[in-house]
């Protein structure tokens, strides 16, 4: 059978990555486990609060050197269970792949925004902000970006949020004919880092 | 950049004083005060209508003159929550969902998601769906960059090269046809092979193309390649060092017009591309004429690579062997009762992936594009998440432009390659 030719035992029996190894000499208890998934992709879990730290060392640091962030997203396992923000590391001097992630519980949807080391992370983490909710501290201009600036409902990609949107489709219809042209041409939106709508939905329903 | 703003001479009447104030009299009451016009920037739209955007993006720009100081840009228009839906869909639905995303190069979306999935689950594909997926992706590289080198000489002010490169667009729409039969949304793929066999005559279909593109590029070149007009427009526009094309995330072309050599097909290797010959072409400036030279020179590439996929397309079987993932053939169904059961469990539940995930990159036309797949052992995705390389390029673009003039922000906007429908997803 072609399923699953890569038994769980030959993961658990791989050497661990060289660079897991050295976090886990300079953070210690900030490296919470790792693992190998399909194959050959390790993943690493991260206490939240020390991300950026982590994420500097792992980029500054000259032997391991991961200088290109691939991509920035979460995962929400629906059921209460905490999100889970995922960092894609890749290291282009060693051609090494790493992914970091870090458990966030829902009641504190906060974390270190990493844009000062990468600006790619400035689009990918407003995206996260977007669609899960979840706040980037010191991000520069967090604002949402693929959903309008005035959406109401929430932030879409949560598991409890349903397909068709939290409101009704004749209220969703009544918003929308309800917009007003100037909130989209003001010149005060060329004023970058001014406070992202922070209201939550239930208020504004 | 310095400021080039027309200045007029302004001829002086007697009517107005020495310090340019209207005389006093009815037509100037003298209550109103004279407004600042130096100290006021101008606030422009391009977008979200506008043919130089490439689809519904929108660039907030505020002008001094006309240099651009601050450029915002907005997308978002286009947006379908693709990877909500397919939250709903079982794996092998969500195929019809990455060919929409970039519907310029559909067919490396639908072999990256694919590949995603079956890294998840540890299926190896056969050795004829490994390398009919190879030409599968370079077929479409080239297709999207076709499209890119006409819509790039449209914004330099070309007309010619527009229509050279989509004919043989045209010929790429008439091979995605012949073999899945659909034109622009192809869902080639399926998890453990494809949708069909290649159809007969379809490699030397193929052949024929790429003996003809190369001779349609050459003419584009000679075109474009040494055009002043061009050259005056592009070289030295749009600039960013190596080391700020890799802080801000670019990747593809771009990212190797600044002179970094990063390919995910010879730095992550996957079908075996590192036992392909081909080369990987560098840029020195990182402006938008290298990001032009760089394309032009990855389609030669890509037709190297489709040669040499073509001769060696190995005979056998397309699909893997397994019941569970791939539905049986119609004869199989009609006559053996266990064919019948897999069917039906196939079709009426979907593919089972086993609790993981995994992030699978390839090198798309526009950058790097990777497809992240969470799965906790049922048949629909926890998570399906596509790193769009044209989202991340994208974002760019403010650092490219400010400071430039107005003119240049099409010019920089073209040499991105984004595709909306990818950014907004």
């Amino acid at each position: 059978m072609a399923l699953i030719p890569v038994a769980r035992e030959a993961l658990a029996s791989r050497p661990p990555h060289p660079s897991i190894e050295a976090l886990k000499g300079a953070f210690g208890d900030a490296i919470l486990h790792w693992e190998w998934v399909a194959g050959d992709e390790p993943v690493v879990f991260v206490v939240p609060g020390k991300i950026r730290a982590i994420l500097q060392w792992l980029k500054e640091s000259p032997e391991q050197a991961y200088n290109f962030l691939s991509d920035v997203t979460a995962v929400d396992y629906g059921g209460e269970r905490p999100l889970q923000v995922v960092y894609q590391l890749f290291s282009i001097p060693n051609r090494q792949h790493l992914r970091v992630k870090a458990e966030l519980p829902l009641d504190g949807l906060s974390i270190d925004s990493v844009v000062p080391l990468w600006q790619a992370a400035n689009w990918l983490e407003r995206e996260v902000w977007d669609l899960f909710g979840i706040r980037f501290e010191g991000h520069p201009d967090l604002r949402r970006i693929l959903m309008p600036e005035n959406y109401a409902e929430g932030h879409p990609l949560r598991k409890d949020f349903p397909l068709r949107g939290r409101f009704s489709r004749a209220e969703q219809t009544r918003r929308a004919l309800a917009q007003a042209p100037e909130d989209h041409y003001v010149p005060g939106e060329v004023r970058p880092g001014r406070e992202p709508q922070l209201v939550p939905w239930q208020e504004l329903g | 950049m310095s400021k080039r703003t027309l200045e007029l001479e302004v001829t002086r009447t007697p009517e107005l004083g020495t310090d340019f104030r209207p005389a006093q009299g009815l037509m100037a009451p003298t209550l109103l005060p004279e407004p600042d016009l130096d100290s006021e920037n101008m606030l422009i739209n391009i977008g979200p209508q506008h043919p130089a955007t490439h689809g519904v993006l929108r660039l907030l720009l505020e002008l001094e003159g006309e240099t651009v100081v601050r450029c915002v840009p907005h997308i978002g228009y286009l947006h379908s929550s693709f990877e909500k839906l397919g939250e709903y869909r079982d794996w092998n639905q969500v195929i019809p969902l990455t060919d929409r995303m970039d519907y310029l190069a559909p067919l490396i979306y639908n072999c990256a998601y694919a590949m995603a999935v079956e890294k998840m689950m540890g299926i190896e594909v056969t050795e004829r769906c490994k390398v009919t997926r190879v030409i599968c992706m370079e077929l479409d590289r080239v297709f999207s960059h076709l499209l890119w080198l006409g819509t790039w000489a449209i914004d330099v002010g070309a007309f010619t090269p527009f229509l050279y490169a989509f004919q043989e667009r045209e010929k790429v729409y008439t091979l995605h046809e012949a073999f899945t039969g659909a034109r622009i949304t192809t869902s080639a793929t399926r998890i453990g092979g494809m949708m069909a066999d290649l159809p007969e005559g379809w490699t030397e279909g193929v052949r024929t193309f790429c003996h003809g593109v190369i001779k349609t590029l050459d003419e584009i070149e000679f075109l474009l390649s040494t055009n002043g007009i061009h050259l005056g427009r592009t070289q030295g526009v749009g600039v960013i060092s190596a080391e700020d094309a890799v802080n801000y995330g670019f990747s593809g072309p771009n990212l190797r017009a600044s002179g970094v050599p990063y390919d995910v097909r010879k730095d992550r290797p996957y079908y075996d591309y590192e036992t392909y010959d081909f080369d990987v072409p560098i840029g020195e400036h990182g402006d938008c004429y290298d990001r032009y030279m760089v394309r032009v020179e990855e389609i030669r590439q890509s037709v190297r690579i489709l040669h040499q996929a073509l001769d060696r397309l190995p005979d056998g079987p397309m699909n893997v062997d397994d019941p569970r993932i791939i539905l049986p053939s119609k004869t199989d169904l009609m006559s053996d009762m266990e064919s019948m059961i897999h069917h039906f469990k196939l079709v009426m539940e979907g593919v089972k992936a086993p609790p993981g995930e995994s992030y699978m990159a390839v090198e798309g036309s526009k950058g790097e594009l990777g497809m992240y797949v969470v799965s906790d052992g049922g048949s629909k995705p926890v998570r399906w998440r596509v790193r769009p390389p044209s989202f991340v390029n994208l974002s760019v673009i403010p650092k490219l432009v400010e400071g430039g003039l107005l003119a240049d922000v099409i010019m920089v906007n073209a040499s991105l390659d984004i595709v909306l429908g990818e950014i907004d997803r």
